[in-house]
């Protein structure tokens, strides 16, 4: 049976962290990409921002809409022509130990050459008073085919260890 | 990899003309069903299922959404369609519906939805269909007017739990 949700590459931080994951070279054989990770940073405060970027791309190309429940209200919030796409809340150094920001982004169609569209779901639990969840839809105004992703922490300087992403190729045939 | 073998794609659908909807059938032997979708619509409306051509009052959906400016959440009960989305106008619109342990013939159905624009919303639903019968066809609906646009696509997959 044919292969069609397959992992494409994983980074796993070690002990000194990792200042960022960038997944490049990613084939444009598949149908959707799927960005899957689990990340913790050393900024010393309780969260910390977690940002992505496509294909090193510094410019003002990207849009995002979200929604975001922190435990006791939810608000939405927009940004039009931003340089890097919020995709969630991570735990930092005054968050509760061990815990982590597990999320999951799906890009389909990503090497078509229409603005790409995808689909971000993130949640923060730590079993303290404050915990985010949050869901965005964003749009990278470029028709280039995606061929780098690279996830970093907003103030932070390193996912700390044990943080992980795994990127997964799907194919619709 | 063993996830290789459990997520199989089913069928495809890219729209080579604008189409109000899209249905689905013969599928068999999975434990649940997944439904991606890139598209691009004709106006802001909903985005709909219907399962074995059940037109009855027996879907309820509940949902969350934010437009940027505010959060929201509401629901519907006794509908004639399930919801699963809102679509903005011509814009590229991401949505994935899963659909739980579709062929049993004791429970109700839900399903579990992420859709959403950059330009106009995120949205989330769950919903169900009252109904204990396996689910054999599965029709995705566009509302209204010229629908879902030409390029538009729809796959949908077939998960297997062993």
């Amino acid at each position: 049976m044919a292969n069609t949700y397959t992992l494409i590459a994983s980074s796993t931080a070690g002990s000194g962290g990792a200042t960022d994951f960038t997944f490049s070279s990613i084939p444009n054989t598949y149908t959707d990409l799927v960005l899957e990770f689990s990340v913790r940073t050393d900024y010393t405060s309780t969260f910390d921002g977690c940002l992505l970027r496509i294909n090193g791309d510094t410019g003002a190309n990207y849009t995002i809409r979200n929604v975001r429940g922190n435990g006791s209200g939810a608000t939405s919030a927009s940004g039009s022509g931003v340089t890097n796409l919020f995709v969630g809340s991570i735990p930092g150094v005054n968050a509760t130990s061990s815990t982590f920001q597990n999320a999951a982004i799906y890009f389909p169609n990503y090497a078509g050459s229409s603005n790409k569209s995808l689909s971000i779901d993130s949640v923060s639990e730590n079993n303290n008073t404050t915990a985010y969840a949050l869901l965005a839809a964003a749009l990278w105004s470029s028709t280039s085919a995606i061929n780098t992703l690279k996830l970093y922490p907003e103030v932070g300087t390193v996912f700390v260890q044990y943080s992980t992403a795994y990127l997964y190729g799907v194919n619709n045939a | 990899m063993a996830a290789g073998s459990t997520y199989t794609p089913i069928a495809t659908t890219t729209l080579g003309s604008n189409q109000t909807s899209v249905t689905f059938n013969s599928f068999s032997g999975y434990t649940d069903l997944r439904l991606v979708c890139a598209l691009t619509s004709s106006a802001n409306q909903n985005n709909y299922i219907q399962f074995n051509g059940d037109t009855g009052s027996n879907y309820s959906s509940t949902y969350i959404q934010g437009d940027g400016t505010s959060a929201a959440s509401g629901r519907a009960s006794g509908s004639a369609f399930g919801f699963v989305d809102y679509v903005g106008s011509t814009a590229q619109h991401t949505l994935t519906i899963d659909i739980m342990n579709y062929s049993n013939s004791t429970t109700w159905k839900t399903w579990l939805s992420r859709g959403g624009n950059a330009g106009n919303l995120t949205i989330s639903y769950v919903g169900v269909w009252s109904s204990t019968s396996a689910i054999t066809s599965l029709t995705f609906n566009n509302g209204t007017g010229s629908g879902l646009l030409t390029g538009s696509q729809i796959t949908l997959y077939g998960i297997a739990a062993a």
